[in-house]
């Protein structure tokens, strides 16, 4: 091989040729020196912030709502951490073993996550929310790419069915969406706070940097409410339903002193933990959002206002014979011909004559005031969603058969609480107390409606028509002395009177001697023939109201004797 | 005494400034190399196995001859080819490509071996033409360069198939390629564009609208650009420091202990950084040129001035492809990137320049 003596071994590169080769060198380096003082010393702010961006994120700390206690402290309503599952379908990949495994765990059919995922327009899918924890975490072991949780809060009612009306629910964003739940959504909700976090690509939180803003825990709400006394209604109101076949009831327990609402329900009622089968009829809190007739729990107002403008004293005689009275072109009747009674025998006996006769016997505008100032026609301010203020007609529209009426509680709408609270200035000496939801630490200051006197004397009237004379002997308790007022009336339908449906009521308190409780109770379309407020309410508030008295440790007021009930068809019925 | 002779021996190729400069490279390679993979940490292991063994196939290669490389450049290219068809027809398709070969015990990636066998054997050829090279000399020469190639970017390789061609073209450029020609060349490649841009698959085409505009598609083909623009912009003038590039180590940069790996230096290092790679690359190819323009023959000249051209192409390629002015090829950034095989070919061909340097004297004596 020549290869030591070649001419080419002479040869050198052209000197345009290594000056090209090493101008393409430099113009090489320089172009890249460049880039990186472009990027790394002049743009490097915006490119700074850009990675930051990419990694630093805010998180919201959702805020723990609060607890709901009752009135000694028990858990109405408590938040448990749950986990949500969500997917981003674009990124969600598993194989037939995983998808058996999670559907299991979720409790799902496995064709209903693919049909959730397929829809791949979307970002995120919830595949199941409010997931128990430990469920969580073992689909976490599955470490399914694409598949997400995070923590929500599910919202727990331990009492159930029993305070579903009063507490209501929170949706699935944790925010109220009926009663208390509802009323007081800022109390309890708390604030979320935020924090900076330090998140990988695949979303995950490296670091924990700083907190910008803590989450203030939602506050707990103490409620009135005593949950032994709530049982308890609630029990005695069901069973009533039931028995009577009624189509809806409710049930409420006042505290005499405080105005506070010891115990609230309805039925038929929902389970507040499992609204999948939720109605629009057991939804409603027929205690605070519907109105009736009250009837016959009326005529109290009418006796007291009449008393107050020195129109009547108890013990004036009014003629009820023949039991019937006729006012222009319409009669009124009652269940019985009492002749000639006294003021209280009209309440003890119910007469809507006599009452009639005694409303007749003043101006309207007196009733009128009595009722507002009671509290009917304005909504009672508890707080609760959907609260209606009945109706009470000015006065001035009044027709005489009107003023009659109004007399025993026709022509006039209230709601079972309204009516409730309207019975406290009997059991308080004649002064009204706003009524709360959340428990009151002091008395709050009452306003007089009528004087002390009346209510005493109402008081004695009261008690005389539970006695085995009046209409309402089943509302008797041992041990304890009673008071109270039977109401029935027609239901109304399609701008007249149904000739067969009834609203059934009883509202009273006890002890006589110094009241503690006013319990309302109203059945609504008992439809097992019995439909007297005497038979279908009364016993609801005796067992009620017996069992809270016991329950407070109120002292009795009367011998432990056994109840006297008249013989059997010797009950006094109201008059409908 | 026999172990001292044989150790200069086998230390007597090897130049120095070079070494050095190869170090220094290796050990900012390793550094980077410990921050990009601490979530898997086995591959600094791997990379020191990886590293002894191409620093012992430079130190055999060191050792060969000009002569006896000129020897071997026909077979050895003869064979990358027929491995290339081999591969082409029989190949293992991996990620969507086509660019193993099974070879019983293990595979191999015959279009490395055409990084070397190249430039070899285009430096054969005008040795053999000696001076007097013809337009028909190019025109064979430019053969040599296009069949492998082909195959190469066929597999789809367009990374290595660019390399390959570049180790060509240089080789052709320093034999004398007419200005004419080059010119000529120029134009008509530009005038091919809007042809070569029919015949490039749907991926290498969004690769270069990405490069125009990575916001385009930011989470698709977009987003190595972008998120290795991020990291390069946000490391600043001194850098975050070591093991701190937070694009790096919460795993934004993708391929970050291989092609990516200079986005994940220049995260932690910053210009300063930059600009002592920079300098470090400037002074191996400095090097290696001037050793290159003393080397004996012109095949030496011709071999050894196409492989450190090309190692300056592996370079820039690299770096400019991650701070966002070239398209995404795959292009390891030389002697830092993690991966044996471009290791063993770069040590091959640095063996190859000490090899070329050894022998310089071989004329004037």
């Amino acid at each position: 091989m020549n290869f030591a003596a070649s001419p080419v071994l002479t040869l050198r590169l052209p000197v345009w040729r290594s000056r090209l080769l090493l101008l393409g060198f430099f113009a090489g380096f320089a172009v890249l020196s460049v880039r990186a003082v472009f990027l790394q010393g002049w743009n490097n702010n915006f490119l700074q912030a850009k990675g930051e961006s990419r990694y630093s994120r805010v998180i919201e700390i959702t805020a723990n709502r609060g607890r709901i206690v009752d009135r000694h402290g028990e858990a109405l309503a408590i938040s448990t951490p749950v986990k949500s599952i969500w997917a981003i379908p674009g990124d969600f990949e598993l194989d037939q073993a995983q998808l058996v495994k999670l559907a299991a765990l979720l409790e799902m059919q496995p064709q209903d996550i693919q049909k959730r995922i397929a829809d791949s327009s979307h970002d995120f899918v919830f595949i199941k929310r409010q997931i128990p924890p430990e469920v969580a975490d073992r689909i976490a072991e599955l470490r399914i790419p694409g598949l997400f949780q995070s923590r929500e809060f599910r919202r727990y009612y331990p009492g159930g069915d029993v305070m579903a009306h009063v507490l209501g629910f929170t949706g699935a964003e944790d925010v109220g969406q009926e009663g208390v739940e509802l009323a007081f959504q800022q109390r309890l909700a708390g604030k979320p706070g935020s924090r900076r976090v330090i998140k990988d690509r695949k979303g995950q939180i490296i670091e924990d940097m700083e907190s910008i803003k803590a989450a203030q825990e939602g506050h707990d709400l103490v409620l009135a409410l005593d949950s032994r006394i709530q049982n308890l209604a609630f029990g005695a109101l069901k069973s009533a339903v039931e028995a009577h076949r009624a189509k809806a009831g409710g049930i409420v327990v006042l505290d005499v002193v405080t105005g506070e609402m010891l115990a609230l329900a309805n039925y038929p009622t929902y389970n507040p933990n499992n609204r999948s089968q939720l109605s629009g009829s057991s939804l409603r809190n027929r205690a605070v959002t519907d109105t009736f007739e009250p009837g016959s729990t009326l005529k109290p107002f009418t006796v007291a206002t009449a008393i107050e403008t020195g129109k009547v004293r108890p013990d004036t005689l009014i003629q009820t014979a023949p039991g019937s009275f006729t006012i222009g072109k319409a009669t009124i009747h009652d269940a019985h011909a009492e002749g000639l009674i006294t003021v209280a025998q009209v309440i003890q006996k119910s007469s809507n004559v006599g009452a009639a006769k005694i409303a007749l016997g003043m101006p309207a505008q007196s009733m009128w005031e009595t009722f507002r100032s009671v509290g009917f026609g304005v909504p009672p301010k508890l707080g609760f969603p959907g609260e209606v203020s009945g109706r009470v007609r000015p006065a001035k529209t009044w027709r005489p058969i009107e003023q009659a009426t109004m007399s025993y509680g026709h022509g006039i709408s209230v709601s079972l609480v309204q009516l409730a609270r309207a019975y406290t200035i009997f059991a308080r000496d004649g002064d009204l107390v706003p009524i709360s939801l959340v428990r009151v630490d002091t008395p709050p200051s009452a306003q007089s409606v009528i004087s002390a006197e009346t209510a005493r004397a109402l008081r004695a009237m009261l008690e005389s028509a539970v006695h085995p004379g009046g209409t309402a002997p089943r509302a008797q308790i041992m041990g304890y002395r009673v008071a109270g007022k039977t109401g029935t009336a027609h239901k109304q339908e399609n701008g007249g009177y149904a000739a067969n449906k009834y609203v059934s009521s009883f509202v009273g308190f006890a002890p006589v001697s110094n009241p503690r409780l006013v319990i309302a109770v109203m059945i609504d379309e008992a439809s097992d023939g019995q439909y007297y407020g005497g038979a279908v309410a009364a016993p609801v508030f005796a067992k009620v109201m017996e069992g809270a008295l016991r329950t407070l440790g109120a002292p009795p007021d009367a011998p432990m004797k056994p109840i006297v009930l008249p013989a059997a068809g010797e009950e006094l019925k109201d008059s409908v | 005494m026999v172990i001292n002779n044989l150790l200069r021996h086998i230390a007597e190729p090897i130049d120095r400034t070079m070494l050095s400069v190869v170090t220094a490279l290796v050990l900012l390679g390793f550094v980077t190399l410990y921050s990009a993979s601490y979530e898997n940490p086995g591959r600094v292991a791997a990379q020191v196995g990886n590293l002894a063994f191409a620093f012992t196939v430079m130190l055999t290669v060191a050792q060969i001859s000009p002569q006896l490389l000129m020897r071997l450049a026909p077979p050895v290219y003869l064979l990358g080819l027929l491995l290339l068809v081999g591969v082409a027809l029989f190949g293992d398709v991996r990620n969507g490509a086509r660019r193993w070969l099974s070879l019983g015990i293990t595979s191999i990636q015959p279009s490395e071996i055409m990084k070397i066998a190249m430039p070899l054997m285009l430096a054969w050829y005008f040795q053999k033409r000696e001076a007097v090279l013809k337009i028909y000399d190019y025109g064979i020469a430019a053969i040599i360069l296009l069949i492998p190639t082909l195959l190469i970017a066929r597999q789809p390789d367009l990374g290595t198939a660019l390399l390959v061609s570049a180790a060509g073209f240089y080789v052709i450029f320093l034999a004398g390629l007419s200005w004419k020609v080059l010119i000529g060349l120029g134009i008509s490649g530009l005038a091919s564009l809007p042809l070569l841009w029919g015949m490039l698959h749907d991926y290498q085409r969004k690769r270069i609208l990405t490069l125009i505009d990575p916001s385009e598609d930011p989470l698709g083909s977009g987003y190595h650009i972008i998120q290795a623009t991020i990291a390069v912009g946000s490391g600043g003038f001194a850098g975050k420091g070591w093991l701190q590039g937070t694009q790096a180590h919460l795993e934004f940069i993708p391929e970050r202990s291989t092609d990516f790996i200079f986005a994940v230096f220049s995260e932690e290092f910053g210009l300063i950084g930059n600009i002592v790679l920079l300098t470090l690359y400037l002074a191996l190819i400095a090097r290696g040129l001037m050793m290159a323009a003393n080397a004996p023959t012109f095949f030496a000249r011709l071999l050894s001035g196409s492989i450190i051209l090309t190692f300056f192409t592996y370079a820039f390629v690299n770096m400019g492809m991650v701070s966002g002015i070239l398209p995404v090829v795959g292009v390891p950034l030389p002697l830092v990137s993690y991966g044996g095989t471009a290791l063993v070919t770069l040590f091959f061909g640095l063996g190859i320049l000490m090899s070329v340097h050894k022998h310089r004297k071989l004329v004037q004596t």
